[in-house]
């Protein structure tokens, strides 16, 4: 064991967990206040159901030795999973329980992503149930390609920190949601305002704060390539957000708040899949680019019939796609990658990228429907008309986010009270 | 002329606003209030305190107009505002003695006349 490495990743581990609730600021500030309690648990729960689920099961299927597909069920209910170094090809220098925990606090939030497409009309505990079960049939599949050994892996493709594993599976399970779901009664027939927006630049500050360990930690190591994924988690996103502004600025003629936070989520998501793979100028290039077609996909949905509420697709979709297919493009062996990009003289990287991603969205998009319908028999998965106009913290928790307590009633408990108690000797103490 | 003072659902508010803006009725006035009609109290809870919240937040509208325009802005709040559930509301006609335009120092039905259109002009759509 490596206590450099050790010391990193347990941090790195934490760093991650806390974009979950940066998510839930994030998402949370977006909604109407009337909401906003609903979508900051819909990220929250995640750290509960999928963090168990995971070291129940989602582990083992997700790192298992398994076959191309799927892990195995070897390392369920961590069977195997104690205080020794982590396997891996070259072996890791960390405890493989460390190795699990960090790998959990990426399941939490891939799940937890996809709440930004049904906010606001999804019924709580049927959107419990969907991230729960989610996490084990898509995302632990995928993450197997990638990450566990199996066929993505095999052939090659690159996914540093998650572009594909994270974005792009949940933003194709926020597109089929969405749909499946429906709309907000309220969507394009009246205008939806965030009712918080120094929440969501909370949030989006946060996200990129533990976005350090979510790439960093991806090596695995406290070593050169996560100083490398560490600086370009640094360099993308700025280079993101200058681009976004600038192109808020040409359309509008003024810098919007929520615009920049959402360009620098886009740049964190498009630098994923390559921050350990590219050179740190490729990164602001990848960044600058990245601006662009995300910026014009939420144009295309506040258009559409599509009720993506958060622009999941257009954030973590497009831009992941945009940094899986640019991490085709600039991978450099120089800097770390296995092999190089299509611009350092390798085009069948470019194509291995582009399969990893057409499989991803597929994978995700059927899954996630057949999920959404076995569900959907089962119970309701939209909130009536009527508590959608009440709006969800009151009919989904009974809590509301900004009560002025004027006109509540405090409903006592029935206490039953024991009479010698009440016996009270008028001169008071023992005679 | 008379004082119309509604009382209705917070998220009803924009489906009222757009039925008084096709009637031509552009000049209200639009509170946050909370009170109570026949609803039952919705309960909540936050970590072991239970309550009863006895108050539910509504949106009070106030709308001066000349005695043609009543009926129709009645109709229009009776309509939009409606969910058929209980707490959808209260609509209050109040008569109004006297209205000025402070801008202006006009009075009365020139007052409560939006700026541009016709103080003898019928209610649109109505």
């Amino acid at each position: 064991m490596n206590a450099a490495d050790t010391a990193w990743m347990l941090v790195a581990t934490a760093m991650v967990l806390l974009m979950t609730p940066a998510l839930a600021f994030f998402y949370g500030g977006l909604v109407r206040a009337k909401n906003a309690l609903n979508t900051m648990m819909m990220s929250l729960v995640s750290l509960g159901c999928v963090g168990m689920l995971w070291a129940l099961l989602g582990y083992s299927l997700a790192f298992g030795p398994g076959t191309a597909v799927l892990g195995d069920l070897s390392r369920a209910f961590l069977g195997g999973v104690g205080l020794d170094l982590a396997p891996g090809t070259p072996p890791l220098t960390i405890p493989h329980l460390l190795f699990m925990a960090y790998q959990g606090t990426f399941a939490i939030i891939t799940a937890a992503l996809i709440s930004g497409a049904v906010v606001e009309r999804m019924r709580f505990l049927p959107y419990a149930a969907f991230i729960s079960l989610w996490s084990l049939l898509v995302y632990a599949p995928v993450a197997h390609w990638v990450w566990g050994g199996g066929w993505l892996a095999r052939l090659g493709a690159l996914d540093f920190a998650g572009g594909t594993v994270v974005h792009i599976t949940a933003a194709s399970a926020a597109f089929v949601a969405a749909s499946m779901v429906g709309a907000r009664k309220d969507y394009a027939r009246q205008a939806v305002l965030p009712h918080n927006v120094p929440f969501t630049l909370l949030g989006a500050g946060l996200l990129w704060f533990g976005w350090f360990g979510f790439n960093g930690g991806s090596a695995l190591a406290a070593n050169g390539s996560a100083v490398l994924a560490f600086t370009n988690t640094l360099l993308a996103p700025s280079a993101t957000l200058v681009v976004w502004t600038a192109l808020d600025l040409a359309r509008s003629g003024r810098v919007t708040a929520v615009g920049g936070a959402t360009g620098i989520v886009v740049g964190l998501v498009a630098i994923t899949p390559a921050a350990g793979f590219v050179s740190p100028l490729s990164a602001m290039v990848i960044g600058a680019i990245a601006a662009v077609p995300s910026h014009f996909a939420i144009l295309l949905r506040s258009r559409s019939r599509l009720d993506d509420s958060l622009d999941v697709v257009a954030a973590h979709g497009v831009g992941g796609v945009t940094g899986a297919l640019l991490t085709g493009l600039f991978a450099q062996k120089a800097w770390g990658a296995p092999v190089d990009g299509l611009l350092f003289g390798n085009p069948r990287l470019f194509l291995i990228q582009t399969l990893a991603v057409l499989a991803a969205v597929g994978c995700s998009a059927v899954l996630t429907a057949l999920l959404l319908k076995a569900l959907s028999l089962v119970t309701a998965l939209k909130a009536a008309p009527g508590e959608e106009g009440q709006g969800l913290d009151v009919n989904q928790h009974g809590e509301e986010a900004y009560t002025s307590g004027d006109g509540a009633l405090l409903v006592l408990p029935e206490i039953v009270v024991d009479p010698p108690a009440l016996q009270v000797r008028p001169e008071g103490g023992a005679r | 002329m008379k004082l119309i003072v509604a009382v209705i659902r917070p998220e009803v508010l924009p489906a009222v606003l757009e039925a008084l803006y096709r009637l031509d009725v552009q000049g209200l006035t639009v509170g946050r209030v909370q009170g109570h009609g026949g609803e039952r109290e919705r309960v909540e809870t936050y970590r072991g305190t239970t309550v009863k919240m006895e108050l539910a937040e509504k949106v009070r509208l106030e709308i001066g107009v000349s005695n043609h325009f009543v009926e129709p802005t009645v109709r229009a709040i009776l309509a939009s505002a409606r969910t058929g559930e209980v707490g959808d509301g209260k609509v209050f006609v109040v008569p109004l003695e006297k209205v000025y335009r402070i801008r202006t120092g006009e009075e009365d039905r020139a007052a409560v006349t939006p700026v541009g259109v016709d103080p003898h002009s019928e209610p649109a759509g109505a």
